[in-house]
């Protein structure tokens, strides 16, 4: 066997290393299957959304994202997701906490409790809040002699977008921090770190990438929001109405274009998440791999 | 590894002139007791009745396999773990009513726990770094003490890598770095070895040992290797679920074991079921020459290490033995033995070159050997 031989076969017995590889032909099947699948039902929809926007031009854009109704819906949105991500961030903390670090009777219930929103139909969600503090609801007339009025305004909103992005951030958090267990911890308090400065400088920092990922997913979603508040708002424009509202109300008047200049604004808001996430990600990737996080 | 140790800076020289709190009694090592303490798990008791004490700068094992409570017995000097009953005493106050981090203690966790998000850096200046703002010693007293201890446990040069970025024994030397950095009174760790190859293990083993001879910090260790807690400790405390089968010094726990479990636990050792009567050893009816003094008639079990037989000439007293396979032992060879009508497996070391009789047939006799009352568990 000439050297030249033995260098060929060598490469090849390398080639043939790498025992998981598919052939050439199924690579490219799969691929494509995947490419062809996101362009048809994800980058299709998102350029259609941007096109429909700018079909009458730049000033009609303008104009309708500068309408009364739509600035106030846009107020409002920003508004429901100020207060309900925060109190995710919080709940989510604590929550993920409790489940990851104690022992503690009907832990299991807690854990399935936290996903019941991802598995009850929106609508549901936002009846459940009619029920409960409508006019004729469980508390409505205790609320109303109080003059406190939930449903059809923003409280109503603000509760519904809560109950619905709850599990977001719990959910990042839980595998993370049970994964984690409790000797980083330990280890920080035999130092003499106060439970304070233990979660803040240890606990809070393990977590902290999955804790953002959690955010930017749970702020999309209560920007988004449809189901849950459309049972709560009652389509007040002006007041109580959201982006998503606002779209679904200017689309049934047939006023496609602004329908879809708004439109364009939820799904600008969806792109920067995506960006954003990336943008991390690439800027830290090297202290994401040393906390061995999976995003 | 076994480059010259330096000196340790004291934390507290600068910072006692502004009015700080006295830092004097850190680092200073204390002794410790433990009074017969009890912990349940549920329904599982790991901790029955330990008492224990440890003098200022004594390094002790806490050895015994696993489940046999060392561990948590650590976690409570620690106070990471509180007992059911009993009482731990620090410097011969109670430590129990102190909290974790009250009580000083330096503790290196068995997969080290460093903080993954932080550089070796702000490892090892941690414990510094949250002390209250009024004790807290001043950034420039921070950074020499970590150069200090980086030096300390030679790894200089190393503060900006991250813990995933460090070898085992790296994580090893930087987590005993960071545990000594706040001159604790006690040092504690769980089975700090443990994650490491052989080699690693014989290297730190032998430059924890002269770290403690220089630095003088009391120090419990927690091992499953015999061969580890009678290499690096003053005293050894063997344990064996959840209760104290023997304290003692490495000679002492080797040469005159308490028990027959100890015996078997630390080093190898043979146990042949035999019986005490008119003040003889009879093994199957056979008289040993072995003569037992003041010792309860009745069943015994008689103990001795394979190294410490010899092959006998066929007369009366020895012990008749069939070779069944024998193999290399380091400098001696180890022949198998069976022995008795019941062929009670037992293992004897003889020099390499060293004549015995064929077929397989030889006689022995322990040269120290130890009878503990009853017959072998098992």
């Amino acid at each position: 066997m000439t050297e030249v031989a033995i260098a060929a076969a060598a490469s090849a017995r390398l080639r043939r290393r790498a025992v998981t590889t598919e052939p050439a032909s199924v690579r490219t099947v799969l691929i494509a299957v995947a490419v062809v699948f996101l362009a048809f039902f994800l980058l299709l929809p998102l350029i259609t959304v941007f096109v429909e926007a700018f079909r009458s031009g730049l000033g009609a854009y303008l104009a309708a994202i500068g309408e009364k109704d739509a600035l106030a819906a846009i107020r409002l949105t920003l508004l429901v997701a100020a207060i309900s991500v925060p109190a995710n961030l919080i709940f989510g903390l604590a929550a993920s906490w409790a489940i990851a670090k104690f022992e503690f009777k009907g832990k299991s219930f807690l854990t399935t409790l936290i996903d019941l929103p991802f598995s009850v139909s929106p609508v549901t969600s936002g009846l459940i809040y009619v029920l409960l503090f409508g006019a004729h609801g469980f508390f409505g007339p205790w609320l109303q002699s109080q003059g406190i009025q939930v449903i059809f305004a923003v409280p109503g909103i603000v509760l519904a977008t809560i109950f619905v992005t709850f599990p977001f951030v719990a959910r990042e958090l839980i595998p993370l921090m049970q994964e984690q267990g409790t000797r980083d911890e330990e280890a920080a308090l035999s130092l003499g770190a106060t439970g304070f400065k233990a979660f803040f400088r240890v606990t809070l920092p393990n977590v902290k990438w999955a804790l953002l990922y959690g955010v930017l997913l749970c702020n999309a979603r209560a920007m988004g929001e449809f189901g849950a508040v459309s049972v709560v708002s009652g389509h007040i424009r002006g007041q109580t109405n959201t982006m998503p509202l606002q779209v679904e109300i200017l689309y049934n008047e047939y006023n496609f274009g602004a329908a879809f200049a708004v439109a364009s604004l939820l799904a600008l808001l969806a792109l920067v998440t995506l960006a954003v996430k990336t943008a991390l990600e690439w800027q830290f990737g090297g202290s994401l791999a040393a906390t061995g996080n999976r995003h | 590894m076994t480059a010259e140790i330096t000196a340790l800076r004291p934390v507290d020289n600068e910072d006692a002139d502004r009015g700080a709190a006295p830092l004097a009694t850190w680092g200073v090592p204390i002794d410790v007791a433990v009074e017969d303490v009890s912990r349940r798990f549920q329904d599982t008791p790991a901790l029955e009745g330990v008492s224990l004490t440890v003098a200022a700068g004594e390094l002790v094992a806490l050895l015994g396999p696993s489940g046999s409570g060392k561990t948590t017995l650590l976690r409570i000097l620690a106070g990471l773990d509180f007992p059911d009953s009993g009482r731990v005493l620090f410097g011969g106050e109670d430590a129990l009513s102190m909290p974790v981090q009250k009580r000083h203690i330096g503790f290196v966790f068995q997969q080290y726990a460093l903080f993954r998000h932080m550089n070796v850096y702000n490892n090892v200046a941690f414990g510094l770094a949250v002390q209250p703002f009024r004790k807290r010693p001043s950034r420039r007293r921070i950074r020499g003490r970590v150069a200090d201890l980086l030096s300390l446990v030679q790894l200089e040069g190393y503060e900006k890598r991250y813990p995933s970025q460090l070898s085992g024994g790296q994580r090893q030397r930087i987590a005993l770095a960071r545990a000594l950095a706040a001159e604790p009174r006690l040092l504690l760790l769980d089975e700090p070895f443990g994650a490491l190859d052989a080699k690693v293990r014989k290297d730190l083993r032998r430059w924890l040992r002269e770290l403690h001879d220089r630095t003088g910090h009391t120090t419990v260790f927690v091992t499953h290797d015999q061969e580890e807690a009678l290499e690096l400790s003053d005293r050894v405390v063997v344990m064996r679920e959840g209760r104290i089968e023997q304290i003692g010094t490495p000679d002492s726990i080797y040469d005159e074991p308490a028990s027959p479990f100890v015996a078997g636990f630390i080093g190898e050792a043979n146990m042949l079921p035999v019986t005490v009567q008119d003040g003889r050893i009879y093994l199957d009816d056979r008289p040993l020459e072995l003569f037992p003094t003041g010792f309860p008639e009745g069943k015994a079990t008689l103990v001795f290490r394979p190294h410490d037989s010899v092959l006998a000439p066929t007369t009366g007293g020895t012990i008749a033995a069939r070779v069944i396979a024998e193999r290399r032992h380091g400098a001696t060879r180890r022949l198998e033995t069976e022995v008795g009508i019941a062929r009670h497996r037992v293992e004897i070391d003889v020099p390499v070159g060293a004549e015995r009789p064929a077929g397989g047939r030889i006689t022995l006799k322990p040269t120290r050997w130890r009878l503990f009352p009853g017959h072998p568990e098992g």
